[in-house]
Parts: C-alpha cells; sequence; structure tokens
C-alpha cells in the first residue's frame, strides 16, 4: 500500500505539489532561522569568549578569586613549559597567553611635564609574532580608527576616545604608570601606533593594547602571564567539550600539585566560559532566549502547516465519499491519508533541510555585516553575525514538517468517520 | 532683703558649684590627653629629617625589600630616593604641599601623582602616597580622648581616641597606644568614617636619639589586603639637620 501511495503522491502533482513546496519553504525558514538565531546569540557569546574569557581560561587559583582586579602578582609562572605541555595533551586547542592590567596613561608635554592623566583597562595580547590570531579575536584591523597596527615592540593601540580627550593621535609617545608584577613602580614609554574604537563604552573609555612581550618587560613578567586563554576549534561555544577539557585538566594538575607538595593557591586551574564570573547569566540568558525564540518560530511555522494538511484534507471530502461508496473501509482510506501526509510531509522537510542547510553553510562562510548599524552600541555586540551551524540543523525542520502536517491530516480525517454510506448518494449528487 | 540676697546667692552656687566642679574635671582629661599627644609630636615631629631606611613587603607569594634616603623639611617637603634594588633604584618621590612627584631613570620622565592614585598602594606596600605624604603634626589633626590605662607587650600604655578635627586627613578616627614613660605610640589603628578597621601599625624598638624617644621598626598591615604586611626599618635617622634647597625642588629629582 505504501508504494502504491507514494507512485501516487508522485504521479498526482495536484495532490502533491502545492504541499510539498508549503512544507519545504516551512522547513527551509525553520532551519535557517533556527542557526540564524542561534548563531546571533553564539555570536555574542563568542565575543566576550575572544575579549574576556576565551572557551576555557587557566589562571592560579589566587587570580582566579580576583581575577576582576587583574592581581599579577599572582599569575602564572613558567608559562613557556605550561604551554608546551598543553599544546601537546590538547593539540586541538588554540592556546593564547594574555595579561591583563590596570594601570594610569601620564601624557606629557612640550618639556616632558604632566599635561594630562587617564586611567586605562590593558591587553597585553600577542600582536607580533606570526600566525597569531589575536587581532582576529579583537576584530583590531577592522576597529582601528587612526594610524595602524603595532608593528614593532613600544608600539600600542589606543581606545580613539581616550585619545581624543588627550588631543593625542599616531606617533605621539606616552607614559604608562603601573605596577610589576613584584609590586615594584612600572614607568615605560610607548608610541601610539593607531586609535581604535571597538564600539562600546566600557572598552572605548580607556584601553590599550600592547604586544604581549612588551607587557612582560613593563610589567617584569617574564615567562608569566596572567591568563592562558584556550579557544576550541569550533566556531560557536561547546559547553560540553569545555567541561571535558577543564575536568582533564584540573584532575591532571590537581594530583600533580598535590605529589609535588607545591602551594595549591599558585597553581593552575582552568575554568570554563560559563564558570567565569558573569559569565553563566548570560549563557543561561542567551540560551533561555534562543530557546523561547526558536519555540515560538517553530510553534507558528506548526500552526501554518497543520492548516495546510487540514485544508489538503478537507479539499479530498469528495474523493473519500466516492472511495467509501466504493466499498473500502473508513479506517483503511484514514491510514493511507496519514501515511500520504508523512510521506509528503517527510518530503517536503528534506528538501527544504537540504536548502536551509546550504544556505546556513555559505552565510556562514560569508557572515552579515552589521556593524555600521552598531557603531554608538553601548554593549558588546559583535559586528559581522554568522548563523550557527549546529547538530539540530538538520533535524529541527521536521518537526513542523512532518509533525505538523501528519496531525492536520489526522484531524481533517477524523470526518471521514462521521460519514454515512446512507446519505453518500446524496452528498456526492448521484 | 539681705537675707533674700544670700538666699539667691546660696541657691545660685548650689545650680552652679557642682557644675562648675565637675567641668574641670572632664577639661583635665582633655588636657592630660592634649599634652600627651604633644608629647608624642615633640617626639615624632622635628624641623628637619634625613634617614634612611628598609622596606619589608611581605606579600602573598615572596617577600621584598627595597632601601630608601629621605630628606624632609618641615610638613610639606619630602624627598624620597629609591637605592635598591637594582630594577628601583634611582627612583624618586618628591612631595611639595598637596602635590606629588614620581621621578624614574627608565623612562626619565616626571610624573605627578594626584586625586585617586594618592590612595593607592606605593611600591606594593601596605602604605599608601597618603601615607607617605602626610607628616603633620598630631595634635593639628586630632582631637584627642579617652585617656584608658592599659598595658601593652609588657610596656604600661596609655590609649586614646583621635577623632579628626580637619577634613583632609586620610583617616577620620585613629586609637593610639602610647607607651606611658617615653611617649611614643606602640600602636595605631586607623578607622574610617564609618568605623571600618582601615590599617594596622606597630611600633618596636624604641630608641633614644638626639634627645627623643623614636620607634625604628614599624609594621603597617593595610586591613583590606591580603598578604602578610610591610616592615619598615629605620637604619639610621639625624634630626634638624641641614638640607640643601635645591634637594626638595623639582630640580632635585633628575
Amino acid at each position: 500500500m505504501k508504494k502504491f501511495l507514494f507512485k501516487g503522491i508522485l504521479r498526482d502533482k495536484g495532490r502533491s505539489l502545492l504541499p510539498v513546496i508549503v512544507v519545504s519553504l516551512g522547513a527551509l525558514l525553520t532551519v535557517f532561522l533556527y542557526s540564524w538565531v542561534t548563531g546571533v546569540l553564539g555570536d555574542s557569546v563568542e565575543m566576550s569568549s575572544n575579549f574576556e574569557g576565551g572557551d576555557v581560561k587557566i589562571m592560579t587559583k589566587a587570580y582566579a578569586a580576583e581575577s576582576n582586579q587583574f592581581p599579577n602578582d599572582l599569575a602564572l609562572l613558567n608559562v613557556d613549559a605550561l604551554l608546551e605541555e598543553l599544546h601537546s595533551v590538547f593539540p586541538e586547542v588554540d592556546w593564547a597567553s594574555r595579561i591583563r592590567f590596570g594601570a594610569l596613561a601620564d601624557f606629557p608635554d612640550s618639556l616632558g611635564e604632566t599635561r594630562g592623566q587617564g586611567p586605562v583597562a590593558g591587553w597585553g595580547v600577542d600582536l607580533l609574532s606570526e600566525n597569531t590570531r589575536e587581532p582576529e579575536r579583537f576584530n583590531l584591523p577592522a576597529a582601528v580608527v587612526r594610524g595602524k597596527m603595532p608593528e614593532k615592540p613600544g608600539e600600542v593601540l589606543l581606545s580613539e576616545d581616550l585619545a581624543a580627550r588627550f588631543d593625542v593621535g599616531p606617533g605621539d609617545v606616552f607614559t604608562l604608570f603601573g605596577t610589576t608584577m613584584e609590586g615594584g613602580f612600572s614607568f615605560v614609554n610607548f608610541v601610539i601606533a593607531g586609535t581604535v574604537r571597538f564600539g562600546t563604552t566600557g572598552l572605548d573609555r580607556g584601553a590599550v593594547l600592547m604586544d604581549l612581550e612588551d607587557a612582560r618587560s613593563a610589567f617584569a613578567m617574564e615567562d608569566a602571564a596572567g591568563e592562558i586563554l584556550g579557544f576550541l576549534p569550533q566556531i560557536h561555544y561547546d559547553e560540553d567539550l569545555a567541561q571535558e577539557i577543564a575536568a582533564r585538566f584540573n584532575d591532571h594538575f590537581n594530583q600533580y600539585t598535590e605529589e609535588a607538595g607545591e602551594d595549591a593557591e599558585f597553581s593552575p586551574t582552568m575554568l570554563t566560559l560559563s564558570q567565569q564570573e558573569g559569565m553563566a547569566q548570560i549563557l543561561v540568558y542567551s540560551k533561555a532566549v534562543s530557546a523561547m525564540l526558536i519555540f515560538l518560530f517553530v510553534a507558528a511555522m506548526s500552526i501554518v502547516l497543520w492548516n495546510a494538511g487540514l485544508l489538503g484534507g478537507l479539499r479530498r471530502y469528495t474523493e473519500f465519499g466516492v472511495r467509501i461508496a466504493l466499498g473500502e473501509s473508513k479506517s483503511h482510506i484514514y491510514r493511507s491519508l496519514i501515511w500520504e501526509a508523512l510521506m509528503i510531509g517527510a518530503l517536503g522537510s528534506v528538501l527544504g533541510s537540504v536548502a536551509g542547510i546550504v544556505l546556513v553553510y555559505i552565510f556562514s562562510a560569508r557572515g552579515f555585516d552589521f556593524s555600521g548599524f552598531i557603531q554608538n552600541a553601548t554593549i558588546l555586540i559583535p559586528g559581522v553575525v554568522r548563523p550557527a551551524i549546529t547538530p539540530a540543523i538538520y533535524y529541527i525542520g521536521f518537526i513542523p514538517g512532518v509533525f505538523s502536517m501528519v496531525l492536520g491530516n489526522m484531524l481533517a480525517g477524523i470526518g471521514i468517520y462521521k460519514r454515512e454510506t446512507s446519505r453518500l448518494f446524496n452528498e456526492l449528487d448521484v | 532683703m539681705k537675707y533674700k540676697i544670700l538666699l539667691n546667692i546660696s541657691l545660685l552656687a548650689g545650680v552652679l558649684i557642682p557644675g562648675i566642679l565637675r567641668a574641670p574635671l572632664l577639661a583635665q582629661d582633655d588636657r592630660d590627653a592634649l599634652l600627651l599627644l604633644e608629647k608624642v609630636d615633640k617626639n615624632l615631629s622635628s624641623e628637619s629629617r634625613i634617614f634612611e631606611s628598609s622596606m619589608t613587603i611581605h606579600g602573598r607569594r615572596s617577600d621584598r625589600t627595597l632601601t630608601s634616603k629621605s630628606w624632609s623639611k618641615g610638613e610639606d617637603s619630602a624627598l624620597t630616593e629609591y637605592l635598591s634594588p637594582a630594577s628601583e633604584a634611582g627612583t624618586k618621590m618628591l612631595k611639595l604641599g598637596d602635590n606629588l612627584w614620581i621621578y624614574t631613570p627608565a623612562a626619565d620622565r616626571t610624573i605627578q601623582i594626584s586625586g585617586h592614585m594618592l590612595r593607592q598602594s606605593v611600591m606594593g606596600s601596605d602604605l599608601s602616597y597618603e601615607d607617605f605624604m602626610d607628616d603633620r603634626k598630631l595634635t593639628e589633626m586630632y582631637h584627642a580622648a579617652a585617656l584608658v590605662k592599659d598595658t601593652l607587650r609588657g610596656t604600661r600604655v596609655l590609649v586614646l581616641d583621635l577623632t579628626a578635627k580637619v577634613n583632609d586627613v586620610a583617616y577620620p578616627r585613629q586609637k593610639m597606644w602610647i607607651d606611658a614613660e617615653k611617649h611614643v605610640p606602640l600602636r595605631q589603628e586607623m578607622y574610617a568614617r564609618g568605623g571600618q578597621l582601615l590599617k594596622r601599625i606597630e611600633l618596636y624598638d624604641v630608641q633614644r636619639i638626639q634627645n627623643r624617644w623614636f620607634p625604628t621598626r614599624m609594621v603597617y598591615k593595610d586591613m583590606l589586603k591580603t598578604g602578610g604586611g610591610t616592615e619598615f626599618r629605620i637604619e639610621s635617622i639625624v634630626f634638624d639637620a641641614e638640607i640643601p634647597a635645591y634637594l626638595l625642588s623639582k630640580a632635585g629629582l633628575r
């Protein structure tokens, strides 16, 4: 019977073409919009990951407890050896050492006296080595407003707003006054290579970005780093994988610290993005918003396709009457209707999902550039957003496509059982 | 009539005399506290002084010792030059009135420290720039009260409650344990306006130097900071010494 029904669907285009097109469009939209919502929220989380927390972050336990104050006196030591070990144990993760710091930027007059001062929040990141991905993570080339990227040691990027406030620009020199890892004075002169604007008030108020080695030299942090960030190969944050890596790392180092009798306070600990201060709430919020939007859309799409199924069933009212008159049992007609709905739903869902997945892959590679619309944004949001490629895109289109189609036909088919043979001839105008 | 006048005088005396008798009793306490604080000032303050010191900062991870030489004149002018370690050698801090400048040979820059920066820790120690700067006499900054007898580390002490009488002090309230014989503080506790304990100083090794008693070892503890405190040791000190004027000027920084 199934083979017969399938042939009927293929041959009788009047019965199948429109429902397949409607289901395909519904599945396509569902797949693409699911990816879009997941991607936009995932990109926001990814931006936090790139700027602040990585997908996983290694710090000393003491540093982690006060990480919002950038306590570099509690930073990781012997970082080169640690990185070597990380590269061999977790080769799939991209590791990046960073130094965060708070300092005072002092802008001199022509006599070298203090002309103006402002507090800055700084990053020491790998800007100069070959194949570094740090400038890309900070979206630096696009964020440069004046000047250029640092090309040699001693050159830094300064936030455009801070530079404008003190009337300085590319080529000017300022002194960074901070504290070394040991607590001593740190006075270092830097040349402004360029000014940057990230589009977020918090960062643009007073940010300094310098090469990691410059920061190490300025704050006497040879072979040390405040944080080592790990970035997973997936574009969007994968909590399960991050947790697995963190658990393996922490088990290893807890055991090592215990065996070596070292001070546990300064032993390294790895936190996933969701375990870092303030991030858990952002991730929960992001997941909740994403789930709500997807539920609403899938529900709306389901109602549309349910109606399509309902109308399709009602449209065949006369056909069912004839089949009953010819002696076909009502339950057989009902079952064949459901099988047909299942086949049309599945066919439409496959076509729609394939089209949707192709679109997702294309736009995920290209991305949508919205940076022109968010120049005055005050929160950390990405300028380029991409639909997310997740396992769900391979099945999410089948929920409205198959389920709603079958449900609509099931409801429409209830009418079959209400037909009375004695009245059929009258109904059919025979 | 005479009887009435006598009665009025008696009544008036009855009202006033107990008050008059009580008033000097309270004033005597305050006066004693003030006198004691003046004696402390006499020991600690001088027209000028030159001293060499070492400061050991007991951090969470390691200890670090810095040595320095300081020159100060009156309450307003002071210069400190760091002598070691090598990374800090040549760095100078100059205080002129309410202004503070730091010169560092590494950057060859003179930078002014002001505003909230003055409340920051100096070199990771338990002392702030404000602690370094405020060299005024205690009697100029605080009202003294509540003279209480006690014993501290086996020494008889008098405990004073000091309340700021000027607005520009780092600590609105202090509690001070003063050696009853030598008149130098052996312990100080500094409080915020809300009553929170901010800093504690333990003072040791009181020595007789140029006809005055002077504590030569102090342990500072910033109560809001982790770490083991900062030990400040006076290695040598000369009071009322002649200091060349150029040394306490911005020209003296370079």
